[in-house]
């Protein structure tokens, strides 16, 4: 089959600040097939696709549309190169309807809701999407507003797709319901980009593979013809190994019990309905689930930040041997009875730190208040500071340098370090290598063992089901605030979890019927 | 494709973030920025007034300065007065601005300072010895000032209300409070006429200098509070997020309401200072504004209490000089107020070009 360049980039550059986020980039996407952009976080993989879809104007090059240069100066220009991107935040009214949300903005002449129903309920058939156009946007699951952002693109007769990390918010079976859609796509002879750092996605969905490292193109191969290994290459720039060390967990004890923890948030929604488990000394375990499950909640309610309705969680104190009840204590209350929990929660810089706080700053986050002086003791911070940016390898100017302008590896190296620092005897981990590049990840996930086998009581609340099977010792999963499964890591497979991923009160009664 | 015809049309310009400058570059930009928007001032000035180019700058100077260099100080006095007042202001609000507690009520609060010592002076000016009465004035008007600050707050920390407006509604009270005072007190013309008790002393011949003093002590400690002072990083975190506050254990409501107690107390010092130091009367415009100008000052001076010196220097500069020259050229004095918010305008646009910068496209031959 004749290939036809759908689009063409030359010479693509683009500079924010002293940061280069995209350099010289030459690349070129078919009709008819899916090309993988990938690269790990911070390589401009999406200020790329955001100059294809007119929300970054390049500062230098040029983009050709069906060989002819094109001006892509707003989303509208975009649009009118039928060029379509799936961001990986959704942009949807809540309390319209899938079709309602999809018509939104488009100018067709008359405003006619079943003619466009019609509309939306073919593209689906053609693609094979299992929609409701009715169904109301704040009823839907996460997979679903994907479709309606999809099907949004392809009514406005998109036939250059772009998706950024579609699948970072799907289950492993929604994941290959969406991949069977595109490649659909594909063979109808639309040029599809796929945004991604999962290499084994990368491996089994696209034609072809586009690699930046740092800003810059690195080369393009075919998916047929590479591996694994060859990719890590291509986007880390050295040889890497990918296998996470795990050790049989020794001498383990009962450290955090949960008994029953119902949590209701503001609206009045049970967030956390009736969990109960235990954490162990000297294991790691896992936390799965859809993301919005119950999983922050989970941690911060044992970090005492949320307010329990009913349950109890219950610390062991290794020192004193006494059971101590943490429940509706605050976090400065819980550090005064001698608990060492240290947490490391999902928001960084909203939570963890203070991003426009230098890192000797931040560091004193956790200790400012002790002594009895009025005034702040900056000493020790300092000497924490120089030893975490010495050990960890941190990135930066200088200890002065406020966090935000940090990587996101280096931001996440400073917020374990500090947590680290603390010498924990609970750990709990929210997503810690989200958005870190490859090395980085493998340093967290060796300081993690590294506690394990001190004996700390790990909690890892992870996204990537690959590398939970690889880490931890046991996985508990949770869905819609509920503990659905615990399984053994070193037997457990991805389909197994992601079954229990999804698993409802309602389907559990339906599950003797099927 | 419908858009083949369609011409290959490039933006002229596209503003880019950057963050990179310089500390250094940054002032420097600032500086220039003072010295054309004096230039711009003086050019206006000349415009309206008809009056020279050097005689305008020196109008304005001798107006500030008054004849300085013959050994007359009394101006020079006078304007550091003028000074120590907007800053005070500007201090008072700055560790509820690093809180991003957005307290638009300075004016109220320093009012409310103010006529706790009014009342003081004219009700127990006589029944108490001098140095008990100042301690009695002091205690009162901040007190008066950290209860009218922590009204909003308290709000703020129990309900959530929106504190700007909640602070800028709380001044309209106040200066109706005033006017009732002022109106019994004065009786039937509407004046307190200036109260001889409870004045503060005189140092070296010199009325203002207790409050110069007082307001340089208050610079300086105020400094050392915000960056040495485990309170003033409280309120840098619980300003900079609150998630992050609450996952450390700070007590965010507490940190709120004791820094609006802070602030509100600050305030009535300065309504104090107004009262007992310079005025020794009050009237619904004591504060004349100040409470506002003050919000602009603790910006532009990036919450450092030593830069807000400089600004508020400056800016009182061009209030009195230019005053002085429409004076003399017999125009409304409105237009000292238009030159001062020429100058603040033009500080407050410069910060764009430090943040941002513009980039202009070179227009491609297409299909190069």
């Amino acid at each position: 089959m004749e290939k036809q360049p759908a689009i063409q980039l030359k010479n693509i550059t683009k500079v924010f600040g002293k940061v280069i986020a995209n350099k010289d980039i030459n690349l070129t996407a078919y009709r008819g097939e899916i090309l993988s952009i990938l690269g790990e976080n911070g390589s401009g993989k999406t200020t790329l696709m955001n100059m294809i879809s007119g929300i970054y104007f390049p500062d230098e090059g040029q983009i050709f549309i069906d060989e002819k240069e094109a001006v892509i100066a707003s989303p509208k220009d975009a649009f009118s190169y039928k060029i379509g991107m799936i961001h990986q935040h959704f942009k949807l009214v809540d309390v319209f309807s899938a079709a309602e949300n999809i018509v939104l903005g488009l100018d067709e002449g008359k405003y006619n809701l079943k003619a466009s129903t019609e509309k939306i309920k073919r593209i689906s058939e053609q693609y094979g999407f299992e929609l409701d156009p009715e169904k109301k946007i704040y009823t839907m699951s996460v997979s679903e507003k994907q479709t309606v952002e999809i099907i949004k693109v392809l009514y406005r007769g998109a036939d250059i797709l772009i998706l950024d990390e579609p699948t970072a918010v799907l289950t492993p079976q929604e994941t290959e319901k969406l991949f069977n859609i595109l490649r659909r796509m594909r063979d109808d002879g639309k040029c599809i980009i796929i945004i991604t750092h999962k290499l084994h996605e990368v491996l089994s969905l696209s034609d072809r593979v586009s690699v930046l490292r740092k800003g810059e193109y690195v080369g393009t191969v075919n998916t047929r013809e590479t591996s694994e290994a060859e990719l890590t290459e291509m986007m880390v720039g050295k040889k890497v190994d990918l296998n996470i060390q795990r050790d049989e967990p020794k001498d383990t004890q009962e450290r955090l019990v949960v008994k029953g923890i119902t949590c209701v948030d503001r609206v009045g929604a049970t967030v956390l309905d009736d969990v109960s488990f235990t954490a162990k000394s000297g294991e790691i375990l896992g936390i799965a689930g859809i993301a919005g499950s119950g999983q922050r909640e989970l941690l911060e309610a044992i970090a005492g930040l949320q307010h329990l309705s009913s349950g109890e969680i219950l610390y062991l104190n290794p020192k004193t041997n006494s059971i101590e009840n943490l429940r509706d204590k605050t976090p400065m209350q819980i550090r005064n009875m001698g608990v060492r929990l240290s947490f490391v929660p999902e928001d960084r810089l909203g939570m963890g730190l203070v991003g426009n706080m230098d890192i000797i700053d931040n560091m004193m986050l956790r200790s400012y208040s002790k002594g009895h002086t009025l005034f702040l003791e900056r000493k020790n911070p300092k000497d924490l500071a120089m030893k975490i940016i010495h050990d960890l390898e941190v990135v930066t100017p200088s200890a002065s340098t406020p966090v935000r302008r940090l990587s996101g590896g280096n931001v996440q190296k400073v917020l374990v370090g500090r947590e680290i620092a603390a010498s924990p005897t609970v750990l709990m981990v929210a997503y810690p290598v989200r958005g870190l590049d490859i090395n980085s990840s493998y340093m967290i996930y060796n300081l993690l063992n590294e506690q394990k086998a001190k004996g700390v009581a790990v909690i890892f609340v992870g996204e990537d089901l690959d590398v939970l099977i690889e880490l931890c010792d046991r996985i508990m999963v949770i869905g819609s605030g509920r503990i659905t499964g615990v399984v053994d890591g070193r037997t457990a497979t991805k389909e197994e979890i992601g079954l229990l991923m999804t698993k409802s009160k309602h389907s559990e009664e339906d599950a003797g019927n099927e | 494709m419908n858009n083949t015809e369609k011409k290959v049309h490039e933006p002229v310009f596209h503003v880019v973030k950057r963050d990179d400058m310089p500390l250094w570059k940054a002032w420097l930009i600032r500086m220039a920025t003072i010295v054309v928007s004096f230039f711009i001032v003086g050019f206006l000035s000349i415009a309206v007034t008809g009056q020279s180019f050097a005689g305008t700058y020196e109008t304005m100077f001798s107006g500030v300065f008054g004849r300085l260099f013959e050994g007359h100080t009394t101006m020079l006095w006078k304007y550091l007065q003028e000074i120590v007042i907007l800053l005070s202001l500007a201090l008072a609000l700055t560790p509820a601005f690093k809180m991003k507690f957005w307290n638009c009520g300075a004016e109220g609060q320093a009012l409310m300072g103010g006529l706790a010592s009014i009342i003081c002076m004219i009700e127990l000016g006589d029944k108490l010895p001098y140095g008990a009465l100042l301690a009695v004035i002091a205690i009162t008007s901040i007190l008066a000032g950290a209860i009218w600050g922590v009204i909003p707050a308290i709000f703020k920390a129990l309900f959530n209300t929106n504190e700007t407006l909640f602070t800028l509604m709380m001044n309209y009270i106040a200066t109706q409070i005033i006017a009732y005072y002022v109106y019994i007190k004065g009786g039937g013309s509407n004046v307190i006429n200036p109260v001889s008790a409870g004045n503060f002393p005189s140092v070296a011949g010199n009325d203002y200098f207790v409050n110069i003093a007082i307001v340089t002590v208050i610079t300086v400690v105020m400094y050392i509070y915000l960056k040495y002072s485990k309170q003033g990083y409280e309120i840098s975190v619980v300003g900079e997020s609150q998630n992050t506050a609450r996952y450390v254990g700070i007590n965010v409501k507490k940190v709120i309401i004791r820094t609006m107690i802070i602030s509100g107390a600050l305030c009535g010092i300065t309504g104090m200072l107004l009262v007992a130091g310079k005025d020794h009367s009050i009237n619904i415009n004591s504060v004349g504004g100040q409470g506002f100008t003050a919000i602009l000052m603790s910006w532009l001076g990036q919450f450092n209490p030593f830069i807000m010196v400089v600004m508020t220097a400056i800016v009182v500069f061009l209030r009195i000089g230019v005053a002085k020259v429409v004076d003399t050229a017999l125009l409304n004095s409105s237009f000292s107020e238009i030159m001062v918010g020429v100058v603040i305008l033009m500080l407050v646009g410069c910060e764009f070009f430090i943040h941002y910068s513009i980039k202009f496209k070179h227009k491609k031959e297409a299909g190069v």
